[in-house]
């Protein structure tokens, strides 16, 4: 069960439309590091996980998730309304233009659309414990490489604010994974 | 900034604070003086988003209830990046 709020988790106000830019932030929303991926990753990885707190960590860091998604969304979403024809023929926005006007659909920067492949839900505390760390150092990564490609500053306040959550899920998921707290409060429950 | 601009720019600000926190104390849930800033913004938040909705517009639904016009589908949308 979720409730909505309506508000940005970070305020996102661009001014001026960018095909170019929208096009390698796109990534970030259906890409194979992109929110919807870690979102999906750790709300799906919860029933299998047989201690409570770390299936509660999973719960609320895959709900800012689904924020961080609205995020690169709204970015998105700004990024590509309001332009004109010549822009979106001359940005090389045409080929996603064909299929989906200005709509904000989850693909890779370089057209791939996404797949749930993208994640892993291995059923395992471990192996997925393990798997969520790599997912944030590799959402980091995406952020700096978006981050060394765009200088506009309305973009990238909320793309910096996108990259040091990645880095505080990183140390909450790494607390998850330690034996003292994730084994000895014995709250296991029975499958 | 005016008033209503204002009060949704904090409550961004103390709603963050909550976030992180939250996540801090699922793991580490006997922190007593995480526990207590926990409560502390918790009840700050609680007055900031019920004032807000009142003046403005509802950021939730438990706080949307209206009279001759529905009010929730009447909110400008997150993502146009007007109030904020």
């Amino acid at each position: 069960m979720w409730n909505y709020e309506k508000r940005l988790q970070f305020p996102v106000n661009i001014k001026e439309p960018n095909a170019k830019l929208a096009q390698v932030i796109i990534s970030q929303f259906g890409g194979p590091d992109g929110e919807l991926a870690a979102s999906m990753r750790y709300l799906s990885q919860r029933y299998a996980m047989p201690y409570r707190e770390v299936a509660g960590l999973l719960t609320d860091i895959g709900t800012e998730e689904l924020a961080h998604m609205e995020m690169v969304s709204a970015i998105v979403h700004q990024l590509t309304r309001n332009l004109s024809m010549e822009e979106i023929e001359k940005s090389g926005f045409a080929t996603y233009y064909v299929d989906h006007t200005i709509g904000v659909w989850p693909t890779a920067a370089a057209g791939i659309p996404f797949n749930a492949c993208e994640f892993q839900v291995k059923g395992d505390p471990i192996t997925d414990l393990t798997e969520d760390l790599a997912a944030e150092q590799k959402a980091r990564s995406t952020y700096e490489n978006i981050l060394r490609l765009i200088k506009e500053p309305d973009v990238c306040e909320p793309i910096k604010f996108l990259r040091e959550r990645e880095v505080v899920h990183f140390q909450r998921f790494g607390e998850a994974n330690r034996e003292d707290c994730s084994k000895s409060k014995h709250t296991q429950y029975n499958h | 900034m005016g008033n209503k601009e204002q009060l949704y720019h904090d409550i961004g600000i103390v709603s963050f604070v909550l976030t992180e926190l939250s996540l801090y104390l699922d793991t580490h849930p006997t922190d007593r003086n995480a526990i207590e800033y926990f409560n502390h913004y918790n009840r700050i938040r609680h007055q900031m988003i019920k004032e807000f909705s009142m003046k403005y517009f509802p950021l939730t639904l438990d706080l949307a209830e209206s009279n001759k016009e529905w009010r929730w589908g009447d909110a400008p949308l997150p993502w146009e990046g007007v109030c904020a």
